[in-house]
């Protein structure tokens, strides 16, 4: 009855006291009086709050100076001991401190490479050699050029839609450098340049985009939503963050197998403000499942800036609230971004245990090619992470000056991977559309009745308005 | 909430000679000789103890499944199988369907238990755009065919909104789901075994109703009956009625007394409600020229609009009279109008009365 009663009066004074002391420091510095007074008062266990409301009240007054001789070390003893709380022991404290929103300082950044290329003093990365540098360094050549003709193949109606990569080819190559073949990938779906890293070829992207009879997906699904089980490459679905809760399925799967093996989900900032995001991280470090979180944080959602997405320091700090170990790394510099995933990768699977990343990067690219970006964005912005932030200059000065390219073997290929792209569209759009049998299957694991009837009927009526339907699907 | 519920039986006994009159109908004693009688939740549990033992690679998990579930079906399985099979999850349902997917998309049956229907929209996403199209979106590159999400669902006298509902509809209307209710423990043993084994995503909905209410003879050993397969669990030659779950109790009870005067009910229990068994029903509805639909959802929108009007395609001529939905109404499902609320016993009696009589 006198806590609420030193509550409710205590209210007042609270406000008050917020106006007079401008930090929490100067306010907390008075609570030991009350707090002793209380304990002798037989009221252990008061309330935080409620206790600060009173020790401000009594501060003032004679009774709680005299009060303050009764305060003794069994107090304090008392406070180390804490209570025994599921999940361990909790120390008590006389302080009242709320954890501050964020850290002063924001989370560093890993990174290995600067702007120029030129590695860090005393900066620790495994050593990548020759061959795995330029197959990497090949490999983001190859996105980017890739993007560049599907974009084009898009503007020129021979697709309906396209999503690129760039601004974003080093982590996604990087990243697939850094894997193991066997671990799985759960991918949002900007990250084509890890399968393109496990060996899907451009015949193969360009025939999904097409949605022809070649197409894995049998033409069912949009372009870029890619996917291949021998490449360990979870099929690209839509929705934002639902492959996160999955990935951990995934990864419970494998730890049950105990396979060397673990699982990479991507996603980008936005998808950290769905709760699948959560639920995941949370699943997986209750589980003690060997996967990695990735997110490419590359400032945008559609048009929404990272302001606007959240107000923690990024993503790298979410992981700690679940008891997952983080780290920030740059996105645009590829052996730190190697660096760190391969570590990554490690620590799962050798400690069977969640980790997540936050690769600082940046869409320079539209969201897709339904979106024009420069309506919300300053053109400045975009053009300092084209040219001094891109992160495949960056790799090819470090790369160049290892020695291992040349400004011929770089205008060879990116002409030779052209023509490839090219001759794939060419022979993507010869290639006849999956028949429509295909739209039938798969539904189930096998064709219901209803969906039998329903096939009847659409034949029927192809057969009395075959002018509605396009001449291209086989039937 | 789920103590609260544990009082059903007790509660309801006035509904418990209802509950085992349909349950020893003769249609279902058939090959029951060997077995036990038990009660639902001891079927649950039988069918979840087979598919652990009988696949390695079979998982139970969910909220508080670990110590046995609130409704007690997962009982001495952590114990059996050991805490990496038979698991608790944290409190998130989009979680543990999601967790569920990708457990199921590398070859496992995972078996994941929502505590209430009344719950698994948090999980609706995960059900909807994922593990129903997991399969045909990747061309059959993958699929989770492995997993089955159980949920308790329906009235219990006492359940008000959250407790009660009955929310199957919801996910009749998703192509790449099976959904599956069973009526009796013997059903529900088998339905669920079918639907752990079946090779696609099944929702799997236990009428809680019927937990401890409903007892029967249940075969010990490992069996499945057939999903999308109706049953005719009464014969008769004047009306055709069709529902699931813990409502067919009910309808047998309407069955029974319009026998009584002078009606021929026929009763058939759907079972699978997707892919539904239509020629079953038109069957009867072409014997009888009569349909009656019940259940516990609210009536717009519910199954059986979509069970009448494909029975109306087939059998316009043959119909004598309009297809008569007896179901619960378009509210919330209310506490104190429960009683009001339900598709009551003499609601259906009505009903079969009116249509024979139209």
């Amino acid at each position: 009855m006198a806590l609420r009663l030193a509550g409710k009066r205590g209210l007042n004074h609270f406000t008050k006291t917020l106006i007079l002391n401008t930090t929490f420091r100067s306010y907390r510095s008075s609570t030991t009086i009350s707090d002793s007074h209380q304990s002798k008062r037989g009221n252990d266990y008061s309330l935080f709050s409620t206790n600060g409301f009173v020790s401000r009240r009594f501060e003032s007054t004679e009774a709680g100076s005299q009060l303050d001789v009764l305060s003794s070390d069994d107090d304090e003893e008392q406070n180390q001991l804490g209570v025994n709380f599921p999940g361990g022991r909790v120390a008590f404290t006389s302080e009242m401190t709320f954890l501050p929103e964020s850290n002063e300082k924001r989370v560093q950044c890993y990174r290995v490479i600067d702007d120029d290329g030129y590695p860090l003093p005393s900066t620790q990365f495994h050593h990548v050699n020759k061959e795995l540098a330029v197959k990497m360094y090949s490999g983001m050549v190859t996105l980017q050029t890739m993007d560049t003709v599907l974009y084009e193949a898009q503007r020129q109606g021979r697709i309906s839609f396209y999503v690129t990569s760039n601004g974003e080819e080093a982590i996604n190559l990087a990243s697939a450098a850094a894997l193991s073949s066997n671990d799985l990938i759960l991918p949002q779906y900007r990250e084509p340049g890890v399968l393109l890293w496990r060996g899907f070829t451009l015949q193969e992207f360009v025939n999904q985009c097409f949605g022809n009879k070649n197409d894995y997906g049998k033409g069912r699904q949009m372009p870029i939503h890619y996917g291949s089980q021998k490449h360990n490459y979870f099929t690209v679905s839509s929705p934002i963050a639902t492959q996160l809760p999955q990935a951990v399925g995934a990864a419970y799967s494998l730890k049950m197998d105990k396979k060397d093996a673990c699982v990479v989900t991507y996603f980008g900032d936005g998808s950290t403000s769905e709760g699948d995001f959560h639920a995941s991280l949370n699943f997986a470090a209750v589980m003690e499942a060997p996967v990695v979180f990735l997110c490419r944080n590359n400032g945008w959602a559609i048009s929404t800036p990272i302001t606007e997405q959240f107000r923690s320091d990024g993503v790298v700090v979410k992981g700690q609230a679940y008891g997952i170990r983080s780290i920030r790394v740059d996105g645009n510099d590829a052996l730190a971004s190697y660096n760190a995933v391969r570590v990554a990768r490690e620590m799962a699977i050798n400690e069977q245990r969640p980790i997540l990343i936050e690769a600082l990067t940046y869409r320079v690219g539209h969201h897709s090619t339904s979106d024009d970006s420069t309506k919300y964005r300053p053109v400045d912005e975009i053009e300092h992470w084209k040219a001094a932030r891109n992160p495949v200059s960056i790799f090819r000065k470090w790369v160049q000056r290892k020695g291992w390219w040349s400004d011929n073997e770089e205008s060879e290929f990116r002409s030779n991977i052209r023509k490839q792209v090219i001759h794939a569209i060419q022979v993507a759009e010869k290639t006849e559309k999956p028949s429509l049998g295909y739209m039938f299957s798969d539904v189930y694991e096998e064709v219901p009745s209803n969906l039998i009837e329903q096939e009847r009927s659409v034949r029927e009526t192809i057969k009395r308005h075959p002018q509605d339907f396009p001449k291209d699907v086989p039937l | 909430m789920a103590t609260n519920l544990k009082k059903l039986g007790s509660i309801l006994t006035k509904q418990a000679s209802l509950v085992r009159r349909l349950s020893s109908s003769p249609s279902l004693a058939s090959d029951g000789a060997n077995g036990k009688s038990i009660n639902l939740y001891t079927a649950i549990n039988q069918a979840l103890q087979i598919a652990l033992d009988s696949d390695p690679r079979s998982y139970v998990f969910g909220e508080d499944v670990g110590f046995g579930g609130v409704f007690r079906c997962t009982t001495g399985l952590a114990d059996q199988f050991g805490k990496h099979r038979v698991f608790n999850t944290p409190l998130c349902e989009q979680g543990i369907v999601g967790f569920g997917i990708g457990l199921a998309a590398m070859g496992n049956r995972a078996i994941a238990e929502i505590q209430f229907a009344d719950y698994i929209f948090p999980a609706f996403d995960q059900i909807v755009n994922e593990a129903a199209k997991f399969r045909y979106r990747s061309g059959n590159e993958f699929n989770c065919g492995g997993l089955t999400v159980r949920a308790p669902y329906g009235a219990v006298g006492h359940g008000g909104h959250y407790h009660s509902q009955s929310p199957e509809a919801f996910f009749c209307h998703v192509p790449g789901i099976k959904v599956v209710i069973p009526r009796s423990p013997k059903e529900a043993k088998g339905l669920l075994l079918a639907s752990i084994r079946d090779p696609n995503p099944v929702v799997f909905f236990e009428p809680k109703w019927l937990y401890r209410l409903a007892v029967e003879e249940v075969p010990e050993g490992d069996y499945t009956l057939p999903l999308s397969q109706a049953e005719v669990i009464r014969e008769g030659s004047d009306i055709t009625l069709v529902g699931w779950g813990a409502q067919l109790a009910v309808m047998e009870q309407a069955c029974i007394d319009a026998e009584k005067e002078g009606i021929s009910c026929e009763l058939i229990d759907l079972r699978t409600l997707i892919p539904w068994d239509k020629e079953t029903v038109e069957a009867s509805v072409r014997k009888t020229g009569r349909l009656l639909i019940s259940h516990e959802a609210p009536v717009t929108g519910g199954f059986g609009a979509e069970i009448s009007a494909s029975i109306v395609e087939r059998c316009f001529l043959r119909l004598e009279a309009p297809v008569a939905r007896v179901c619960g109404l378009d509210t919330p499902f209310p506490l104190v109008f429960e009683p009001f609320y339900m598709p009551t016993k003499n609601k259906i009696l009505d009903a079969i009365k009116d249509t024979v009589n139209f």
